[in-house]
């Protein structure tokens, strides 16, 4: 635990693992939520130094993954009628273990590239915590049967990715890191919107209840 | 190193682990407003019960008289192996720790056998139950104490307690300090299973349908309770200086060591009795999915720790 | 530069402001109008490009045109559609004969709104020069296309739509990690700021690591797959194109494909340039023959004729990954296979719109007599059907003989065996439901004299009219700048992989084994793990040298007008499929 950044890349790992083992929906939110702000924190403990394009991004990430994803997902949960519970596909035993094996497969597979060019501005850990996080959000995706788990599931994914991110954040231009940020805000708007409008639909968000189109 | 100190691990455990008990029943009373028992009760409990009587039914055989002592035995053995403060234990080898969670595995064996023996239906209800936690309880331990060990020495993971007691130092802590919360909290979840606490069993119930350990000793009284009794104190402190070795960095000072694993050990069952406050117990279904989140952090740890040089 | 700024933000501000304007007919005279003025930007864009610079983010080359063009023109043709189409809304009854309920639609501001900023964000993707950037702009069109398939709102198409906005998301995210990776790559150049700016990276393409270039290339094969089409990542694209209006399933179907496709042909090239070339073409050859694969098997029992189409759709993805995975003049094949994929595919959804608006059915088994009832439909729905199954002489027939022809050059006979076959199977499979659809009786009338044809207005059949008789028109002549065009992309492609027979070992990790091992010199670069596994299968590749041709130069006028060959070494001798771990017996340098 040299730095700070290798912490909060652990409290990342952790946040995982604990939404895909809690069936609350709320909390699972609060986590995602927790997870938004802690890497809203990160690119300040890069250690390549400040600079204004480092404390823009910090700022946008914890304004938009911190505050405004919760609150948006809390106002599609009020509109939606969406349960207080769900249960994970593959229940919740076998999710946690699967969730931990491709915690150590993304570290298995991250050391093949440690060896070769090291990241500049990264922890060590930036890597493989950034494709356990990748994996598992997909992961999640897969398994949730609710809509609002699986923008969930999509969040943890853009999350996984902004950890390789802000690894590059010193090099990759201010333009790009804000357009991304935009780019997922109107997506989770336009999830909302969705969601919205299935729970009128159909009375419920369940997907594996939403199979009319198939071959 | 020193060994005629060694000798006082096993003596603070035999002497000192009834008042874990009272200090839980001390906490459970204070947060529920009232004044409670007083903390030498769970002495006077075990002196009461040795000198009473036992019964046994005609359906039981020997197991059912020798399931207590053997557990006893089984975790007195154990106790010989739990270093404590700064001291080392009396018996140490490596790889030292399979022995010591088999010991209590033999232990909770021989209770389940006894509970069986009894040929009751409640009984075997129980012990179905306690099989299962256990099942999953024993991953937890082993990959937590695999952790440490790994953490502590390096390696080779065939190393004895004492010897990772000894390496858990200022500066690891400093390096590798969220680990060890991890693994501290996954060894909480399994001595709250280990010894039948809250959220995994309620030991003060009374509905036969809803206990698990409480129902396998149902049918034991007098000094077989006593044993049982004690018993589960002393696993109850055991597990607890573990945790309380991982969680305080050596320091040379005798004393110091000492009291500070002595709070600590107190704390944690003011921890228990409070977590026993604030929590009912878990649905049944809801037990597994615990006890694979504690082994999950175990496995957590492991594999941070192989990344973390 | 100014009209490329205008071509962006022109339809991007006349998108938002349609999104709140009330007037019926001034939001589609301001569809077409807008549709037109893109068209003739284009067109001066084409005409007289401004030079690309190293550094710009924007900016116009080969591929990009290509792309913008096709984008263009299908929206002119749509947009005609889609103001003929929302009128006659407005008095239609909504009511599904499949499962018999009445349904509402959208309001019509946010349709034509999103039509426009889904242009204004393709324009985007073709003129982007920057990886960053055209990642922003493909994210944008899943956003601004998602609303599009929620015309008629039921329960089928609110499906559809969330299975396109969540898959396309991940795509897009997992497209993201691809960005980042690569410029973890460039941070090999070493010049201070990596850039990923496309011809900046192309022209140091060798100093890019090849590990990190490796990741990334597949995350963005797998991300822009996604939103292409490829298998198997395809599965928004039967549910979004079969649920979608026509005019924004021929959009979706005909000029986002491409535009997806053109990201991946970027990482393709920089991949190429760097030495991934093998690596690279295996991958696009077996997600290629994948997509053709399934798609035929999903064509053959397909009981809906917009889903059939869909499939379609992905078959013709997989065409063009099989062209530019073979090279050579196979990628000249793919560059007019996109046009003529486009043009047909889109006059073919304005059709299948027209008999799903006259039967109320999207199941085959109802629609019986399209000849008698409505002609011209049947005329350009079955013409549209041998455009898109590569019957002469149509165009689809030169760009699918051409990927064939290529393949055959290269030796990879049995994938050229197997994409016939493919094509067979698809052929098969759609006759069968199109055929029964033009002939017969209709069903509300049981004799021949009852079944008159109705009125079918101009806006629904005129665009896909056109457009089929520019496939007929390509077919036959293909216009000297449009084959310069598609010349030049395929020389750019070629000349990169030309110029890296000669590379040196670079980077330390890799290993050089392959060489001795095939008995084949230089021709072939050396392997690393990862192409070992990729390659196992694939035939042993040859490569004929492409006529020498200055790279980087995005305007080739070349004197001669006639399809480019590569010479044929006719001392050859073929190959089989061979596993690549087997040395080829004496196998001489051609």
């Amino acid at each position: 635990m040299s730095s700070p950044s290798d912490l909060i890349l652990i409290l990342v790992i952790l946040i995982n693992l604990a939404v895909l083992g809690i069936g609350d929906v709320r909390l699972c939110v609060h986590f995602i939520a927790v997870q938004g702000v802690i890497l809203g924190i990160l690119p300040l403990f890069t250690g390549g130094g400040l600079d204004m394009n480092l404390l823009l991004i910090a700022a946008g990430t914890f304004l938009m993954k911190g505050l405004i994803f919760p609150w948006l997902l809390f106002r599609s949960m009020k509109t939606a009628n969406v349960p207080s519970e769900s249960v994970p596909m593959l229940g919740f035993t076998l999710s946690k273990v699967i969730a931990v094996l491709l915690v150590v497969a993304s570290f298995w597979l991250a050391s093949k590239f440690k060896l070769l060019t090291p990241i500049e501005h990264g922890s060590d850990l930036t890597l493989p915590v950034a494709l356990a996080t990748l994996l598992c959000g997909m992961f999640f995706i897969i398994t949730q049967s609710l809509a609002l788990m699986q923008v969930l599931g999509y969040l943890m994914l853009e999350n996984g990715v902004f950890v390789f991110g802000v690894a590059m954040a010193h090099e990759e231009p201010l333009l790009v890191e804000m357009g991304i940020l935009l780019d997922v805000f109107v997506a989770i708007l336009v999830m909302g919107v969705a969601m919205f409008h299935i729970s009128r639909e159909f009375d419920h968000i369940d997907v594996q209840r939403m199979t009319e189109l198939r071959d | 190193m020193n060994h005629v100190t060694s000798i006082l691990s096993p003596v603070a455990a035999l002497v000192l682990s009834p008042l874990l008990l009272g200090i839980i029943n001390r906490t459970k009373a204070v947060c529920a407003g009232r004044c409670g028992q007083p903390l030498m009760q769970a002495y006077w409990e075990l002196w009461k019960l040795l000198h009473k009587g036992a019964v046994t039914s005609y359906t039981t055989t020997w197991i059912f008289r020798a399931g207590p002592m053997i557990s006893l035995a089984a975790t007195l053995t154990a106790a010989l192996l739990m270093p404590f403060a700064n001291f080392d234990a009396p018996i140490h080898f490596a790889g030292d720790f399979v022995l010591f969670a088999y010991l209590l595995g033999l232990g909770r064996f021989f209770t389940v056998l006894a509970a069986l023996d009894t040929g009751s239906a409640f009984e075997g209800m129980g012990a179905s139950r306690e099989v299962f936690f256990s099942t999953m309880v024993e991953p937890a331990l082993l990959l937590s104490i695999a952790a440490i060990a790994r953490e502590a020495i390096g390696n080779s993971i065939l190393v004895d307690l004492t010897a990772m007691h000894h390496h858990i130092s200022g500066p690891l802590w400093a390096n590798a300090g969220l680990i060890l919360i991890f693994i501290a909290v996954a060894l909480f979840i399994v001595m709250l299973a280990e010894c039948s606490r809250i959220p995994i069993d309620d030991p003060n119930t009374h509905l036969e349908l809803t206990m698990i350990h409480e129902v396998m000793v149902l049918d034991h009284g007098g000094p077989d309770l006593a044993f049982i009794l004690y018993g589960s104190a002393i696993k109850m402190w055991l597990l607890g200086t573990l945790i309380a070795g991982l969680l305080l960095p050596v320091t040379n000072w005798l004393l110091l060591d000492v009291f500070l694993s002595l709070t600590l050990l107190f704390l944690m069952a003011v921890l228990v009795g409070v977590v026993e406050s604030v929590m009912a117990r878990l649905r049944m279904v809801r037990v597994p999915q615990l006890l694979a989140g504690a082994t999950t952090l175990a496995i957590l740890a492991l594999v941070l720790e192989y990344r973390i040089p | 530069m100014l009209i490329i700024y205008s071509l962006i933000l022109l339809p991007a501000i006349a998108g938002l402001a349609t999104l709140g304007w009330s007037s019926r007919v001034g939001r589609r005279i301001l569809l077409v109008a807008i549709a037109a003025i893109h068209l003739l930007l284009t067109a001066a864009l084409a005409w007289n490009p401004p030079p690309l610079s190293e550094h710009a983010w924007l900016g116009v080359d080969h591929a990009g045109l290509l792309m913008l063009g096709l984008t263009s023109v299908l929206f002119f043709a749509t947009s005609i559609y889609t103001a003929g189409y929302l009128q006659q809304e407005y008095s239609r009854r909504h009511h599904d004969t499949a499962e018999g309920f009445l349904f509402n639609a959208q309001p019509k501001a946010i349709h034509i709104g999103c039509m426009l900023l889904f242009l204004a964000a393709m324009s985007g993707a073709s003129l982007s020069q920057h990886f960053g950037l055209y990642w922003v702009c493909m994210e944008a069109t899943t956003l601004a296309s998602a609303p599009l398939i929620y015309f008629h709102r039921h329960h089928r198409s609110l499906e559809a739509t969330w299975k396109y906005i969540l898959i396309c998301s991940v795509g897009i995210a997992l497209a993201l990690l691809g960005n980042f990776l690569l410029a973890v790559a460039a941070s090999g150049i070493g010049e201070g700021h990596p850039t990923l700016v496309f011809s900046s990276l192309l022209a140091h393409a060798r100093l890019l690591h090849p590990v990190w270039l490796k990741a990334a290339l597949l995350f963005m094969l797998v991300g822009y797959g996604t939103k292409m089409g490829l298998a198997p990542m395809h599965s928004q694209l039967p549910d979004a194109d079969s649920e979608a209006p026509p005019a924004a399933a021929a959009l979706l179907s005909g000029a986002l494909l491409n535009c997806a496709f053109l990201g991946i042909y970027r990482i393709h090239l920089l991949c190429v340039a760097n030495g991934l070339g093998r690596f690279s073409h295996n991958l696009l050859l077996s997600l290629g023959l994948l997509s053709i694969a399934v798609a035929a098997i999903f064509i053959i029992r397909q009981r809906d004729f917009r889903r059939m189409l869909a499939y379609s759709s992905v078959e013709h993805m997989g065409i063009l990954a099989v062209g530019v995975g073979l090279g050579g003049i196979g990628v000249f094949g793919a560059a007019l296979h996109a046009i003529c994929h486009s043009l047909t595919k889109a006059a073919l959804f304005m059709t299948a719109g027209n008999i799903y608006t006259a039967f109320d059915s999207k199941f085959v088994a109802d629609v019986r007599g399209l000849k008698r009832t409505r002609p011209i439909t049947a005329v350009l729905w079955l013409g549209g059907f041998l455009a898109i199954t590569g019957s002469p002489p149509f165009a689809t027939f030169l760009s699918e003989f051409t990927i064939l022809k290529a393949a055959l050059d290269g030796g990879f006979y049995a994938i050229g065996a197997l994409y016939l076959g493919l094509l067979g199977l698809i052929f098969i499979g759609m006759v069968n439901n199109v055929i029964p659809m033009t002939q017969g009786l209709p069903a509300e009338s049981s004799t021949d004299a009852e079944a008159q044809p109705s009125h079918e207005p101009l806006w629904s059949v005129m665009p896909a009219g056109v457009l089929l008789t520019l496939m007929l028109l390509l077919g036959l002549w293909l216009p000297k700048p449009l084959n310069e065009m598609l010349t030049s992309i395929s020389d750019r492609a070629n000349s990169l992989e030309a110029t890296k027979t000669t590379t040196t070992e670079r980077w330390p990790g890799s290993h050089g084994v392959a060489n001795s091992m095939l008995g084949v010199t230089n021709q072939l670069k050396p392997l690393d793990e990862g192409n070992m596994a990729a390659s196992a299968l694939v035939p042993i590749r040859r490569h004929k040298p492409a006529a020498s041709k200055p790279t980087h130069s995005w305007l080739n006028v070349s004197t001669t007008a006639a399809m480019r060959l590569p010479e044929i070494d006719v001392t050859e001798t073929p190959h089989f499929f061979l596993p690549s771990s087997f040395p080829t017996p004496g196998e001489n340098t051609p």
